[in-house]
């Protein structure tokens, strides 16, 4: 019985952590750029491809291959905003029009991703193994993947609060999104944060799929839309525009999850949903909101 | 007195020509033809409630996709025009659902819950088939392509007459309130809550009367097949495409992608989406309005229009 | 008779108390000003009245119905019409339809088309817009915006107008003429609840006069006791 608990503990933060990670990203993108990217499962389908790639055909390490793609998917992201929305912005009315314009742009670029994905990667389902070895832990059995993932995203996540929390970069981040205005009076540069947000956005979801990656799942060029919804439905959770309450929101979710997954095995997303709904109807300013 | 029958006299012209294709045109070009009309019609719909109020719905494959099986489920058992009107009523029941539990929110909120609708129904039928019945997907019987065709176009032209009934009536016109600005609309005595998810669950009906439709051109149908979230893209682009100030705009946009939609699929199966996901990045950058937008400007410099301000 | 009281409401906004305990009443056919530096509530308080608000605790009456919590499409049809500070209309609305919205929809009862059309062809010539019945909001200057918030607040038949505002942003010629129309509404028996920043229009109109101030209703009274009044002067000199 106990051992049943442990698994489907520490099976629920593992998903959590990764759900923090992905819901966060998404949260700077929506909370900050005011772009709701229904394409952010899409980075994370490109995030678990590329791992893949490096791994089976390269030998790399997925752990190393954390390093080499963190930079490049943060680029990727930035480069986008920068010359996309950065000029859809510019020529929206309003926000809201604004909001409107980059939901639906994104939905765009969704079809882009994944059929680039499609052409590169094929469609049959793909997967790897690395540190798939069975480890013991207070009587439980735990793949060793699984132990380091979580503690990778532990890790990731203690990281990125740290970069909001203390550095100058995260202030001005955070400053951005509560008062877009205020912040710019007080000399932050308001493009250029917004190109970071997004760039750390998609950095968060490459990052977030190598993460899903390690934990042999399958991989296929469809996997990205469920994630998208995870995502958004933790950032609602949380409080929309609220990092910490992302964070909060995924492990919650995660628990949630997994616990379901124990029961009927299936019906995780439909949960998640039922947990939306709920949330819609009583307190859509979510657990954190204003 | 010409112009009052100009655009009657059109209609008129387009349901004869309509009526009589299949008899000189090759199946082919029917099949065609009515996939032309599905996608004009999911995307009028979607207009008469998106374009309206502004509250962008990506909800269009769900509910083609609740049309798909309440027509597989009851097709064996009754009769076309009541299991369409089944599947058209089922859909309108979850629209009205959603809507009345959303649509009290601001409009993201909608637009990220219909998102996740599609893939939610989805994996929800799957586990149901896979759980429940043990079967996954269902065997349909299918229909000749005319009976199919002719339904469609009937379809469509209860669309249009709505759609045209709604913009000509009071209640169009408090839907135009609303989409211009709610606030003022709520203080001028509209219930925009019950109008919004009325108008809601009425595009949600003709779109599930669509799916239901079409599943008779298909042998076997699965969630996949039954809801595939491309069935929400396709209709705004076209939509966004051809612009929703007037009538024809949808039905153009519709028109074109849909053809192009029919060209491509057959041609690059894996890899048309690509171009379709480019032309909604370049369409939202620089023609936001559509086609008919770029008409509206031309026609603005070209006359100067009344203006208290110049 | 008291068209409007409003008792003890609250609105609080996080740690803003929007409005604090306010309490005063409007009588049947009255123009009452409500006046106060901004950010003192006023706005806040239409939104409670019209009902864009609900308030934390209190109770606000309307021809002695409670009316606290209502929805503003309800308030409006019981007979409570508003216009906004920033103006509001449909800008690819025609004026016409407009008034048409508010007539059709600000009414519990409807009239056959050609009363319809004659009721509304009233109003638009009340408030001076008949040339114009075809052109779209957006093309309108701003008085004549402002003027056709009032026609599509009157098509609801309101027996209260509340009005956010009016003046901002007319030239002074505008402003005689906008208060040229409160006095006709006045005489038709409408009464008026009206913010204004412009204090000769508050002055020469109002029966009586509100002051607000962070929330708190500082005083009320007849317009000649407000001017002279010590807490509104501190009030108005500290700004």
């Amino acid at each position: 019985m106990m051992v049943k608990i442990l698994d489907v503990l520490i099976g629920g933060l593992l998903m959590g952590g990764i759900y923090a990670l992905i819901a966060a990203g998404f949260s700077l993108q929506y909370g900050v750029a005011r772009v709701l990217n229904v394409s952010h499962g899409e980075f994370i389908m490109l995030g678990a491809f590329a791992t893949w790639s490096l791994y089976t055909l390269w030998g790399v390490n997925p752990l190393i291959s954390l390093i080499l793609c963190a930079p490049i998917f943060f680029i990727i992201g930035f480069i986008i905003h920068r010359t996309y929305y950065k000029r859809l912005r510019i020529s929206s009315e309003s926000l809201a029009v604004f909001e409107g314009n980059s939901m639906l742009a994104s939905f765009g670029l969704l079809f882009i991703i994944q059929n680039i994905a499609l052409i590169v990667w094929g469609a049959p389902v793909k997967g790897y193994s690395y540190l798939a070895y069975p480890v013991s832990f207070f009587g439980a059995v735990f793949s060793a993947n699984r132990i380091v993932t979580l503690f990778a995203s532990v890790i990731l996540g203690f990281i990125f609060y740290l970069f909001l929390a203390r550095t100058r970069l995260g202030k001005a981040i955070r400053a951005a999104a509560q008062d877009p205005d205020a912040a710019e009076l007080m000399g932050v540069s308001i493009n250029q944060v917004l190109a970071l947000c997004f760039g750390f956005g998609s950095m968060m979801a490459g990052l977030g799929g190598l993460l899903i990656s390690m934990t042999s799942v399958m991989i296929t060029p469809f996997m990205g839309l469920e994630y998208t919804l995870i995502a958004i439905i933790v950032v609602v959770l949380g409080g929309l525009g609220n990092i910490k309450g992302s964070f909060i929101g995924g492990f919650i979710l995660g628990l949630v999850g997994t616990i379901v997954s124990y029961i009927q095995p299936g019906l995780s997303l439909v949960a998640y949903y039922l947990i939306f709904l709920l949330l819609l109807s009583v307190r859509p300013t979510g657990i954190l909101g204003k | 007195m010409t112009r009052r029958y100009f655009w009657p006299g059109i209609l008129v012209l387009l349901l004869i020509l309509l009526a009589g294709f299949p008899r000189y045109a090759s199946a082919y070009k029917v099949i065609f033809l009515t996939n032309v009309l599905m996608y004009v019609i999911i995307t009028l719909s979607w207009v008469i409630f998106s374009g309206a109020t502004g509250y962008i719905s990506l909800a269009p494959a769900a509910f083609f996709g609740v049309g798909v099986y309440a027509s597989a489920i009851l097709s064996k058992s009754l009769f076309l025009p009541v299991f369409i009107a089944i599947g058209g009523l089922a859909s309108f029941c979850l629209a009205f659902l959603v809507g009345a539990l959303t649509l009290r929110l601001r409009g993201m909120y909608f637009t990220m819950f219909t998102f996740g609708l599609v893939e939610l129904i989805r994996h929800f039928t799957q586990w149901w088939e896979v759980n429940v019945t043990g079967t996954v997907g269902r065997l349909v019987l299918a229909l000749d392509h005319t009976t199919i065709y002719y339904a469609m176009v009937i379809i469509f032209l209860l669309v249009l007459l709505t759609s045209y009934g709604i913009r000509r009536s009071k209640f169009g016109l408090a839907l135009q309130s609303i989409g211009e600005c709610e606030e003022a609309a709520a203080h001028t005595g509209v219930n925009v809550t019950r109008v919004k998810v009325f108008t809601f669950a009425l595009s949600a009906f003709f779109i599930g009367v669509v799916g239901a439709t079409m599943t008779m051109r298909w042998q076997y149908i699965d969630p996949p097949t039954a809801f595939d979230i491309r069935l929400s893209f396709m209709p705004v682009l076209m939509a966004i495409f051809g612009g929703m100030g007037h009538l024809y705009g949808p039905i153009v946009g519709a028109s074109i992608f849909s053809v192009l939609d029919e060209i491509l699929a057959t041609k690059f199966p894996y890899y048309y989406m690509l171009l379709f996901g480019v032309t909604m990045f370049v369409v939202i950058l620089f023609m936001p309005h559509g086609v008919e937008g770029v008409i509206q400007k031309w026609r603005q410099r070209e006359k100067g229009g009344p203006s208290e301000k110049t | 008779m008291r068209i409007l009281e409003v008792e003890g409401v609250r609105k609080n906004f996080g740690g803003l108390a929007a409005a604090s305990d306010v309490t005063f009443h409007a009588q049947d056919g009255e123009i009452v000003g409500l006046i106060g530096p901004n950010g003192a509530g006023k706005t806040t308080l239409f939104n409670l009245v019209s009902g864009a608000l609900t308030p934390d605790s209190g109770l606000i009456r309307f021809k002695g119905k409670n009316i606290t919590g209502l929805k503003p499409y309800q308030i409006t049809r019981l007979g409570i019409a508003r216009t906004f500070q920033s103006v509001k209309v449909f800008p690819k609305m025609s004026v016409f339809n407009h008034v048409l919205l508010g007539y059709s929809f600000g009414n519990p009862k409807s009239t056959p088309a050609d009363e319809t059309l004659k009721e509304i062809t009233e109003i638009l010539d009340f408030v001076g817009l008949s040339e114009m019945r075809e052109f779209r909001s957006k093309d309108l200057i701003l008085a004549h915006q402002k003027r056709l918030e009032v026609a599509r607040a009157l098509a609801t038949k309101p027996e209260l107008l509340l009005l956010d505002e009016l003046m901002a942003g007319l030239n002074h010629t505008e402003v005689l003429q906008a208060m040229e129309l409160v006095r006709k509404i006045r005489e038709k028996g409408v009464a008026i609840l009206m913010v204004e920043h412009v204090m000769k229009a508050i002055m020469d109109i109002c029966d009586r006069i509100v002051v607000l101030h962070h929330g708190e209703k500082i005083a009320e009274g007849r317009p000649e006791e407000v001017a002279t009044n010590e807490a509104v002067v501190e009030v108005y000199l500290g700004e």
